[in-house]
């Protein structure tokens, strides 16, 4: 069946809230509102204020307070309206949410779900638009998950749903609108493991979220104009990482693009090189190459924001560049 | 306008108080008495226990059996924890601080698991993953002592919220100290019990210091409980020295709790008598405040006041004190022999190991 991104989320909300009586939705404007993204419209009417719960404005205490219900057998998917927010509730994030299961050797489950949206593209400026997805890479007990299509949106969600350790799901503003065939039948897509969405022989190009789309892209031009044969992986969870996916691909293809919304700086491209360097430098041909966003904060004017941000045509001229 | 330092309802100025506060009431008759001989016994072997572990823990510390950062004691304000837990079901939460022993104790952890812990001993209950700061018996509804000041109120109000939820009759319980009333996390937390009407205790344990910074520096109202007034919920300012009132107060806030399930908030004004950490020299306050503040021990005052007021024979308390001891005792020994944990776990419990972090481990290439 045909739909949307947004409509995806929604409908992986809705079958795991049928399924599953200790599932709730809670977060700011979530209820009769449906969200600032408009994704959880309908499951107020549907399941009642119980089971999609409006909060204050306090990133910290809806972070906080999911997790306490976590830990006393309830599956909350906490929603934070941007991922620039993560700023005001990142000890909860990071200390507790992460961490607790560690620090209590190993007593509890954290089975939470803290879904957000990030991307820049919508002229939203520097606060509104970030892609942070590294800054929780970077911390031990998170698993960070990044669908591109509807059909991984819905199938990550009902895992991460499912999972009994913490998930970051971010979303992506531009993508909200996409439209892509999810199947009838429920579908599980497994955490932690990529998907190859374009095979290819020549040039292999790692993605995620909506630069997989750019990728794709980038890989038809290069492949109609230039010959030249990319394969595309789309990451779906950047962490952990799904090193066996990708080490094969550049083990075959002996050239490597890394393509991210995020920072350049220590972003996940920088780790995905970093491990393929240690354990394929025998299979590359040339030197890995990082599509990413500059180390500048997001700006606002449209000329300024496409400037900078990663697009199909960064990504072939970087391919171009090793191929 | 109430004048500042005095307690709203008491008119009693809390934090200087010479003697008790005493609940005198009418016509000059005397106090009833909160509870019964069995019960006082509960309580003072509940303090006692905390005590002693507390000041174990420090000759442990001074002597370099304990690694990493000086432990955080609770000395002086055991009445709290004791009287607190005195009226929970194992099935009710707590939320601890990094203050944290005596309120794991007081919900009935063993010393010997503790004392493991916060030697880094693989028996620990965290098997010596976390530490003092982190210590927490799940089992008995302890969902962790924090590090972070402040960290654990919204985690309690989360589990206030599942109670209501999965609509039992359990309550929840947050323990934290004066400074933490300052972070965004005491009135984030405060104000979504409030604003839901969720079955949550806030224990505010006012050792008016803040490492080495006193409360009155920081806080721009007489008493912590003022902040709780501004969120429209019911709370109170007690002696946390007294452990009759200690324990009267946990008794009406908690039955208020479970009876209306709606928030409660009480602070105690208590002093801890060693310092911030068992390194501390200190040197923020003089000798004198501190003298002034250990004759109002609660252990020893409460114990002088088993024999005279709750007829509880004196040959009954020291078989108290003498099973607390050999528990002690027991503890040391457990602690002492048990190993080390494998280097080989140091990884474990990062995550409930399913498949979708089976590489992560691995993933240090």
């Amino acid at each position: 069946m045909k739909m949307t991104y947004r409509e995806a989320v929604r409908l992986a909300l809705r079958e795991e809230m049928k399924r599953d009586g200790r599932v709730f939705i809670i977060g700011e404007d979530v209820g009769k509102f449906g969200g600032a993204m408009a994704v959880t419209k309908g499951l107020f009417d549907e399941f009642g204020a119980k089971r999609v719960v409006d909060t204050p404005i306090s990133e910290s205490a809806i972070i906080g307070s999911a997790l306490g219900a976590a830990l006393t057998g309830l599956v909350p998917v906490a929603e934070l309206m941007f991922i620039d927010f993560t700023g005001v509730c990142m000890d909860q994030i990071v200390n507790q949410v992460a961490k607790t299961r560690y620090m209590l050797g190993g007593q509890v489950e954290v089975p939470l779900v803290i879904r957000t949206q990030g991307g820049a593209g919508k002229g939203y400026a520097a606060q509104h638009s970030q892609s942070l997805e590294a800054w929780f890479c970077h911390a031990p007990g998170l698993i960070v998950v990044m669908p591109s299509t509807p059909r991984d949106a819905r199938g990550l969600l009902k895992s991460a749903i499912r999972e009994p350790n913490p998930v970051l799901f971010i979303e992506h503003k531009n993508l909200y609108n996409t439209e892509g065939e999810v199947p009838e039948a429920e579908e599980l897509i497994p955490l932690g493991k990529a998907e190859i969405k374009r095979a290819g022989t020549q040039v292999t190009i790692t993605a995620h979220s909506q630069q997989v789309l750019r990728a794709l892209e980038a890989a038809e031009t290069l492949s109609k104009d230039h010959g030249i044969d990319c394969e595309v992986i789309d990451l779906r969870t950047v962490s952990p990482l799904d090193m066996e996916t990708i080490l094969a691909s550049v083990r075959k293809t002996g050239r490597l693009v890394t393509v991210e919304e995020g920072y350049q700086n220590n972003g996940v491209g920088a780790e995905v090189i970093a491990r393929v360097v240690a354990s394929a430098f025998d299979s590359l041909d040339a030197e890995p190459l990082r599509v990413a966003f500059p180390n500048c904060p997001v700006p606002f004017a449209k000329s300024l924001e496409t400037a900078i941000l990663p697009d199909a045509k960064k990504i072939a001229e970087a391919v171009l560049r090793i191929a | 306008m109430k004048t500042t330092g005095q307690n709203r309802k008491t008119g009693a100025d809390v934090r200087e108080r010479k003697t008790p506060a005493k609940r005198v009431p009418a016509h000059g008759a005397a106090t009833p008495l909160p509870m019964s001989g069995e019960d006082a016994l509960r309580l003072y072997r509940s303090m006692l226990r905390i005590r002693r572990f507390e000041t174990t823990c420090n000759e442990l510390y001074l002597g370099g059996r304990i690694p990493g950062m000086s432990p955080h004691l609770y000395v002086g304000e055991e009445a709290v924890a004791a009287s607190v837990c005195f009226f929970l079901r194992k099935d009710d939460y707590i939320v601890s601080n990094h203050r944290g022993h005596g309120h794991c104790l007081a919900k009935g952890a063993a010393m010997d698991r503790m004392l493991a812990e916060i030697r880094g001993k693989s028996t620990g209950y965290c098997k010596g993953r976390g530490g003092s700061m982190h210590i927490a018996d799940v089992t008995l509804g302890n969902l962790g002592a924090n590090g972070i000041v402040g960290a654990g109120i919204p985690i309690a109000v989360g589990a206030a919220f599942s109670i209501a939820y999965r609509e039992t009759d359990q309550i929840s319980v947050v323990f934290f100290g004066d400074a933490a009333s300052n972070q965004g996390t005491f009135h984030e937390g405060v104000n979504l019990a409030a604003c839901m009407g969720l079955p949550v205790l806030f224990v505010c344990e006012n050792n008016q210091y803040g490492l080495s910074t006193h409360i009155k520096k920081m806080c721009p109202t007489s008493d912590i409980s003022d902040k709780a007034h501004g969120y429209g919920i019911e709370h109170d300012t007690l002696d946390g020295m007294d452990a009759e009132e200690c324990f009267r107060a946990a008794r009406k806030g908690i039955a208020y709790v479970r009876k209306k399930r709606r928030p409660c908030f009480l602070e105690f004004v208590t002093y801890r008598f060693l310092g911030h950490g068992a390194s501390d020299n200190r040197s923020y306050r003089t000798k004198e405040e501190e003298e002034k503040w250990k004759k109002r021990s609660p252990v020893e005052n409460f114990r002088s006041r088993l024999e005279k007021a709750y007829g509880v024979a004196e040959s009954a308390i020291q078989a108290v004190d003498a099973e607390v001891e050999a528990e002690l005792a027991a503890a040391m020994e457990f602690a002492e022999e048990s190993p080390e944990p494998s280097p080989d776990g140091a990884l474990d419990d990062v995550f409930v190991p399913t498949e979708a972090v089976r590489q992560a481990r691995g993933g240090a290439a």
